[in-house]
């Protein structure tokens, strides 16, 4: 190989060239392309009248509505614990530091369902909290609040994974200059700090909304499964299809599919201004 | 000259990049500008303390870890004055500004300005202006935006901002480029928006942190002289930190030579460089041939010659009663001849340079079993024509030996 030029790697010959896009062209097809096809062709089987009445029946628009309920509080909740911890790990050095930054992962690496056990243990009837809660009236699990820390739990590693390394590429300069030039922290915050992370806040918003209307297992533990009242769209999909409801089981996954998408697409957009700051 | 790898390089900003030619810089006799801005100065009723030093460091320590970045440093800068904290790298100087600048809290002794502890003040009540090594500008705002950075916080009327931001603008010359964003600007322009947005609060002090460091050479060499006519005309006291002499002493009234945490000399430009305290001064300020001697009677045994330490200047008994030593000279301060002499001694030449003015002569001793070096003008350099491999006779013109404690001659 002595004296042969680093260009020759990428001179493969043509027939392996194409074998290799072919496999990785194929593979997309066969795993993400047909399936994403098949949601939309089982969804609109019985025709789009059918289709129509799967989304706007009570059910499915309770389902709707609770997801993006439980959304709305925990990527808010999300965003002030990410960009403080984001905060902490790239600006500060303290004792537990490390721990930290392992801990935010934790959710990536834990099942689930799992997580979704965890807070029934703490809040279901027999839990450590819960006949306390159930004592002063607070119902937590198969209720709004236990999705919503389900939900939470599973999505919180989103925004401060997305800052940590922004805000340590950035490092903290600019902020230093703002405080000698007069500014408070607040204002420092928000003058200096707030845009220099948006994108990529945002970028970490998309990736925590995405995840939250999607997540399954644990919401699934902590729900109850009570039609119309705590089922997410996730759970809708599953029930409809255990009830050999396929079509408007379809249906309903195909609004979660436009989502992804959606999400998709502002990722891409995001990605690039994230990219120029 | 450093000039940073890094990524602060000026970047091609098309056709609008007149402005940073560095001719561009020269008018500061403008009458309309007033980079003061007649602004009622804290100052202003202070006649008392006049005579008092601005700022006054007391007994200064700071660690990092086990790494003494400042130990007892103590200084007095006389208000107007224009100061240079010089070093090489972990001497001190930038933990010094920014202990100033409000940005480190010292471990021990206190630094005041205008006779208050700064450490009992806010960033806003202390008041100073800070030019950052890599400038730090807000990279999402414009330059305007930058420029009135200081203003905008303190909530000042919207007319009092534009008017002080287009008195900056026309002071570093940057009009033309105001909504430019700091990543569409040269490096030279980006430090002249960091000096303005520095000076827009009408600091007390301006404090600059290796302004220059990251420029390369030529725009650097037209920044430090418009700095030092900045500084004319608006006497604001100002404090820099640089590593490059060059730089300190073309700017700078006063210069305050640092390392490893501690001041070594306090001076004027020619005085640290014609008389330094001790051998790191020396060592600092420019190339100097350290020759190892045998000293005693007011006389020094240099490889095969002797000389007489007084007539050349040098203090006589100050290397306290040790007969080993060094004495140190300067390039300039050795002549070479062709026939030996009282008191020269025998090298030869090994290469020969030209310099700005004169010849660099490098040569070996082989009594010594080292190399020097020595700076010759053009004329005497003609005369002597000089080639490499010439027996040659080298006679000291001035010498310096300094007490082993570190401390210089008793001047």
């Amino acid at each position: 190989m002595i004296g042969t030029p680093a260009i020759a790697a990428t001179h493969e010959p043509v027939w392996l060239r194409r074998l290799i896009i072919a496999i990785a062209v194929g593979f997309v097809g066969l795993f993400v392309l047909v399936p994403l096809a098949a949601v939309f062709a089982e969804a609109l089987r019985n025709g789009l009248a059918a289709y129509g009445h799967a989304i706007v029946d009570p059910a499915a628009l309770s389902a709707v509505k609770l997801t993006f309920l439980a959304a709305a509080i925990a990527v808010p909740l999300n965003v002030v614990f990410g960009v403080a911890a984001a905060w902490a790990i790239a600006r500060f050095r303290f004792p537990g530091r490390a721990l930290l930054i392992s801990l935010i992962d934790l959710p990536l690496a834990v099942s689930p369902v799992i997580a979704g056990m965890v807070f029934v243990l703490l809040f279901g009837k027999q839990g450590l909290i819960g006949p306390w809660l159930t004592a002063h009236g607070v119902q937590v699990i198969f209720a709004l609040p236990g999705i919503v820390l389900a939900t939470t739990f599973v999505t919180f590693p989103f925004v401060a994974r997305e800052l940590i390394p922004l805000m340590e590429a950035q490092g903290a300069e600019e902020e230093e200059a703002a405080i000698v030039l007069g500014a408070s922290g607040w204002q420092t915050f928000v003058r200096v700090t707030l845009p220099k992370i948006k994108w990529g806040l945002l970028y970490g918003v998309v990736l925590c909304t995405a995840r939250a209307m999607g997540e399954f297992g644990a919401v699934s533990v902590v729900s109850g499964h009570i039609r119309g009242r705590t089922n997410t769209l996730p759970l809708h999909v599953e029930i409809l299809y255990n009830e050999y409801e396929y079509q408007a089981a379809f249906a309903v996954a195909s609004i979660l599919v436009v989502l992804a998408l959606a999400s998709l697409i502002a990722r891409r957009v995001i990605a690039r201004r994230v990219e120029a700051t | 000259m450093t000039i940073d790898p890094t990524g602060d390089r000026p970047r091609p900003t098309g056709t609008a990049t007149g402005a940073g030619a560095p001719r561009d810089l020269a008018p500061l006799g403008d009458p309309r500008i007033d980079p003061t801005g007649g602004l009622p100065r804290p100052t202003g009723t202070r006649a008392p303390r006049d005579r008092a030093p601005l700022i006054e460091v007391r007994g200064l320590t700071k660690r990092f870890g086990a790494f003494h970045a400042l130990d007892d440093v103590s200084l007095d800068v006389p208000g107007g004055g224009l100061i240079a904290l010089l070093g090489p790298s972990g001497s001190g100087k930038t933990t010094l500004l920014r202990i100033l600048a409000g940005l480190e809290r010292p471990d021990r002794g206190r630094a005041l300005l205008d006779g208050v502890d700064l450490a009992a003040q806010s960033a806003r009540q202390r008041n100073v202006g800070l030019v950052f090594q890599h400038y730090a500008l807000f990279r999402h705002l414009d330059v305007y935006e930058n420029i009135a950075f200081a203003l905008r916080v303190r909530k000042r009327p919207h007319a009092e901002v534009d008017a002080r931001v287009r008195e900056l603008l026309g002071l570093i010359q940057l009009e033309s480029l105001e909504h430019r964003l700091p990543s569409q600007l040269s490096g030279g322009q980006r430090q002249r928006v960091a000096l303005a947005r520095a000076l827009a609060a009408r600091p007390r002090v301006l404090l600059l942190d290796e302004p220059f460091g990251a420029l390369d050479a030529q725009v650097r060499a037209e920044l430090r002289g418009w700095l030092r006519r900045l500084h004319d005309e608006i006497h604001l006291t100002t404090v820099f930190v640089t590593h490059d002499q060059d730089e300190a002493f073309e700017v700078a009234d006063k210069v305050v030579v640092m390392n490893r945490g501690k001041i070594e000399q306090v001076g004027a430009p020619a005085e640290v460089f014609d008389r330094p305290a001790n051998d790191f001064v020396m060592r600092f300020l420019g190339h100097v041939n350290v020759l190892e001697a045998t000293l005693e009677d007011g006389r020094a045994r240099i490889g095969d010659a002797t000389v007489a330490l007084g007539a050349l200047g040098a203090a006589v008994g100050a290397h306290g009663g040790d007969t080993r030593g060094r004495v140190y000279v300067r390039p300039h301060e050795i002549d070479i001849a062709r026939a030996p002499a009282a008191g020269a001694f025998a090298a030869r030449v090994v290469r020969v340079t030209p310099l700005s003015g004169g010849l660099k002569v490098e040569l070996s001793v082989p009594s010594l079993g080292s190399r020097m070096r020595a700076d010759i003008d053009w004329e005497r350099g003609t005369a002597l024509a000089l080639s490499d491999g010439d027996d040659v006779f080298l006679s000291l013109r001035r010498a310096r030996v300094f007490a082993p404690d570190g401390h210089g001659p008793p001047s």
